[in-house]
């Protein structure tokens, strides 16, 4: 008697159970998994850790929300991992350029249109740094300074090999007629020091990873990667504050790049899903710590979602295949 | 004087009842987090970190030191207790932590480890309280050359004082080596040997190889001889405590040397693994018992944890001062401190005062508290020796596993782990020594980076071949020392 009763109590549970889930939008019911394509300490790790401290300190998520970093093969490990994973709603993936640089360097077999698209979160900026005890105030000093040194002997420090700062180090060269000596390291705050220690000559750091040096009075910002100043006019050092900065268009060296961050869900996710993590992020983006972030990084706040963020996308990777191709650094397959 | 004024504010703030219970409660999560082989010290401060996000930042990263100085001394437990280094830092401790627990004598070696990290910590932070921005600039220093220069030493303190032959030796070392070479190569961007393998992109962890080659290595050895487990007889008793602290003034250079050690490694940044191999060789070198090292000798655990505390220390101080991270773990606290909206770099120091004080007022405390309690579990964790060896092993053989998914969430390491404990196992039949080969996955592609970066930019300077120079002297030492005393039986 006891025992249909229980029978009887777990059908009601779960038809009422089914019914709740059909009519109300769509929620995780199980932990989500943050996945980083990038070690612990870079920036796309700095930006996921700070969301989930959000997530998790405002309540905005009845599940938890785990973070992973897979950082194998230039990110790839991370990018498979998520492709693979069609049809599970709990695995969302933040990015960074070697969405499209990975597969086109080494041939690692995946591309943005295996995943789907969720929301642009911000972009980052990139800036030309020179140490702040070299007499280079502006670019065409140090352009000036580059062309007259024999090819090569300048050297340029940056993230990764066939990445970001690489591929806009040869669009300098390109853009300028110069050479420079490109050294690839591990991470964005080392290649900060190493222009501070004089063993590079400039580099192409994110805000956020030379800012520290640059209050320091260690480090001069020369221009942005962007096509308008930066927003943030509080002063940094010196008196002068982000939006000083000029553009590098404005000061002859044309050249614009801007690192997506943004996020993408598993394959096959459906459009519940997928709204339910935009409206996750736009909440993470209303709150003071996410503007204090983005304050601190000088990002670009640009946010997109659905087709508009697609087809953003889709243009971003042609523009790598071109710039890619153009520095030699597509896979030629083994 | 202005900075011993600093560091008494700096105690009013790490001694509020607050922070005082965030700390134990960072010290006893640590230790477990260094228990747990393959967590380690990086993951469990990354999975902890969004818990700090609603305290205070000084309060935050009082408890995530803490958890970090947690982690340094739990490591040193599981490498003494059944050879499986629980942090990359402890496969050192192994080499005479575990022959002396194999002997009864674990209580001793637990109470050297963990007085050794303490004198090793406290040297470090002493330094960063008084020299701390001396020490920054010589940081700077530091390019890919000088790394480079940095691993050959690290290297050439190592070859040669094995008692293998030394093809054995070297044959190790280039396993080591290759498996480094794996994956990603850093300059120019392309995958090398992975066969077209997805599994493969990673390269070989060297946890994975590590709890592989000790952990599960061991456990097969131990069941071909017969399934005994050899430290049941160890002491359980606190009184252990106590005996060795009275032998241990006596080894007093070698913790100065690895002090030093320590300190060089973990502002350069090289890390605390390099630190505590480089330490350990000197030692053996040095030593006038260093032909019982490998056996049990009490030294060979003092200099490998001294000098690794020290570096872990150490590694702080260019993370707040330059804002480059001097290990792994350091990394993510660094990305906590962005989170909490400081900003580290040469500003902090003068901007954020107490917040700087605090944290070194709270690594003197923390490592303190951290001694008193990993000493008063010393009978404890001791005890767990006496578990039969039927028992305790599938339990190892589980945490081992755990351990190995753990550290990049893929059930393709546990097999990879697998694999390594039967090749261990083989190795060690043959007598091949696993130290070289550990010590090159650890440090190959690091070295093999700094060499090629330096090859590009062709750097050169007197820093870099007086560290060079100093790394072939202890490649040929004993040829120097043998010829040194052939000449003085010639003179005689």
């Amino acid at each position: 008697m006891k025992r249909s009763f229980w029978h009887v109590a777990l059908a009601a549970v779960a038809v009422f159970g089914t019914s709740g889930l059909a009519s109300a939008a769509w929620e995780p019911v199980r932990p989500v998994e943050f996945i980083i394509p990038a070690g612990t300490g870079g920036g796309a790790d700095q930006m996921a850790r700070t969301i989930q401290g959000i997530v998790t300190k405002h309540n905005l998520m009845k599940q938890p929300m785990v973070v992973i970093n897979k950082s194998g093969g230039a990110g790839g490990e991370g990018f498979l991992d998520v492709k693979s994973s069609a049809g599970n709603p709990h695995k969302i993936i933040i990015t960074l350029s070697n969405l499209f640089t990975t597969p086109l360097a080494t041939g690692i077999p995946f591309s943005w249109k295996d995943l789907t698209p969720v929301a642009m979160l911000a972009l980052d900026e990139f800036v030309l740094w020179v140490n702040a005890e070299k007499p280079y105030t502006n670019v065409k000093d140090y352009i000036d300074a580059v062309k007259k040194a024999p090819p090569g002997s300048i050297k340029m420090g940056g993230t990764g090999s066939k990445q970001e700062d690489q591929i806009i180090t040869v669009a300098v060269e390109k853009a300028t007629g110069t050479k420079f000596t490109y050294i690839p390291y591990k991470g964005g705050g080392e290649v900060a020091v190493q222009l501070v220690g004089n063993h590079v000559d400039s580099t192409v750091n994110n805000p956020i990873e030379a800012v520290a040096q640059w209050r320091g009075g260690k480090l001069r910002p020369l221009c942005v990667f962007d096509g308008k100043p930066m927003a943030y006019d509080e002063p940094i050092a010196d008196g002068k504050s982000w939006k000083d900065i000029p553009t590098c268009k404005s000061q002859g060296l044309d050249m614009e790049y801007l690192m997506l961050r943004g996020i993408f869900m598993s394959p096959k996710a459906t459009k519940d899903q997928v709204d339910y993590y935009i409206e996750l992020f736009k909440k993470v983006r209303a709150t003071p710590e996410w503007q204090d972030f983005m304050k601190s990084g000088a990002f670009n706040t640009t946010f997109m979602t659905g087709a508009d963020y697609a087809k953003w996308v889709e243009a971003e990777e042609k523009r790598h295949e071109v710039l890619m191709k153009e520095a030699g650094f597509l896979n030629t397959g083994n | 004087m202005e900075e011993i004024v600093n560091l008494f504010h700096g105690f009013a703030v790490a001694l509020q009842p607050f922070n005082i219970m965030v700390m134990l409660v960072g010290i006893v999560l640590g230790v477990i987090i260094g228990v747990l082989p393959g967590l380690g010290g990086a993951n469990g401060v990354a999975i902890l970190l969004p818990l700090t996000f609603s305290m205070p930042p000084t309060s935050a990263i009082i408890m995530l030191s803490c958890i970090y100085w947690g982690a340094l001394f739990g490591g040193a437990i599981t490498s003494i207790l059944f050879n499986i280094p629980g942090e990359p830092w402890s496969v050192a401790t192994t080499f005479d932590g575990y022959p002396m627990a194999q002997q009864g004598k674990a209580g001793e070696a637990l109470t050297a480890a963990f007085t050794s990290s303490f004198v090793g910590a406290l040297f470090a932070v002493v330094m960063i309280t008084l020299v701390a921005p001396l020490v920054a600039s010589f940081a700077l220093q530091f390019g890919p050359a000088e790394k480079f220069a940095v691993y050959f030493l690290a290297f050439c303190s190592f070859v040669g004082l094995s008692k293998e032959p030394p093809f054995k030796t070297i044959a190790a070392m280039m396993m080591g080596f290759a498996l480094a070479a794996v994956g990603l190569d850093s300059i120019t961007g392309q995958l090398r040997l992975t066969f077209g393998f997805t599994e493969m992109l990673n390269g070989f962890d060297f946890l994975i190889a590590v709890i592989g080659l000790f952990g599960i290595g061991e456990i097969l050895i131990t069941m071909e001889e017969g399934l005994s487990f050899r430290g049941g007889k160890a002491k359980i008793d606190l009184r252990v405590v106590l005996q060795t602290w009275k032998s241990l003034p006596a080894y007093w250079m070698t913790s100065l040397r690895s002090c030093v050690i320590g300190c060089w490694m973990g502002i350069t940044p090289a890390g605390a693994t390099p630190a505590s191999f480089m330490s350990y060789g000197i030692a053996k070198r040095v030593s006038k018992n260093g032909n019982n090292f490998g056996k049990g000798e009490i030294e060979g655990v003092i200099a490998p944890e001294t000098a690794a505390h020290a570096a872990g220390t150490a590694a702080l101080l260019p993370m707040l001062s330059l804002g480059v991270p001097g290990s792994p773990t350091a990394a993510v606290l660094l990305g906590g401190l962005l989170i909490w909206g400081l900003q580290p770099g040469p500003m902090l120091f003068v901007e954020q005062k107490e917040f700087v004080w605090g944290l070194i007022a709270s690594m003197y405390l923390g490592n303190l508290f951290g001694l008193i309690v990993v000493l008063t579990c010393v009978p404890i964790f001791a005890a767990i020796l006496r578990v039969p060896f039927s028992i305790i092993a599938p339990l190892i053989l589980v945490l081992c596993a755990i351990g190995a998914y753990s550290v990049h969430s893929s059930t393709f390491d546990v097999m990879l782990m697998l694999v390594f404990g039967v090749v261990g196992y083989l190795l060690k039949k043959c007598n091949y020594p696993l130290a070289p080969l550990v010590l090159a996955i650890v440090l190959g592609d690091k070295a093999e980076e700094a060499f090629r970066q330096s090859l590009l930019g062709s750097f050169s300077n007197p820093l870099v071949s007086t560290i060079m120079v100093l790394g072939l002297i202890a490649l040929f030492w004993s040829a120097i020392q043998e010829g040194f005393s052939r000449l003085r039986t010639a003179t005689a």
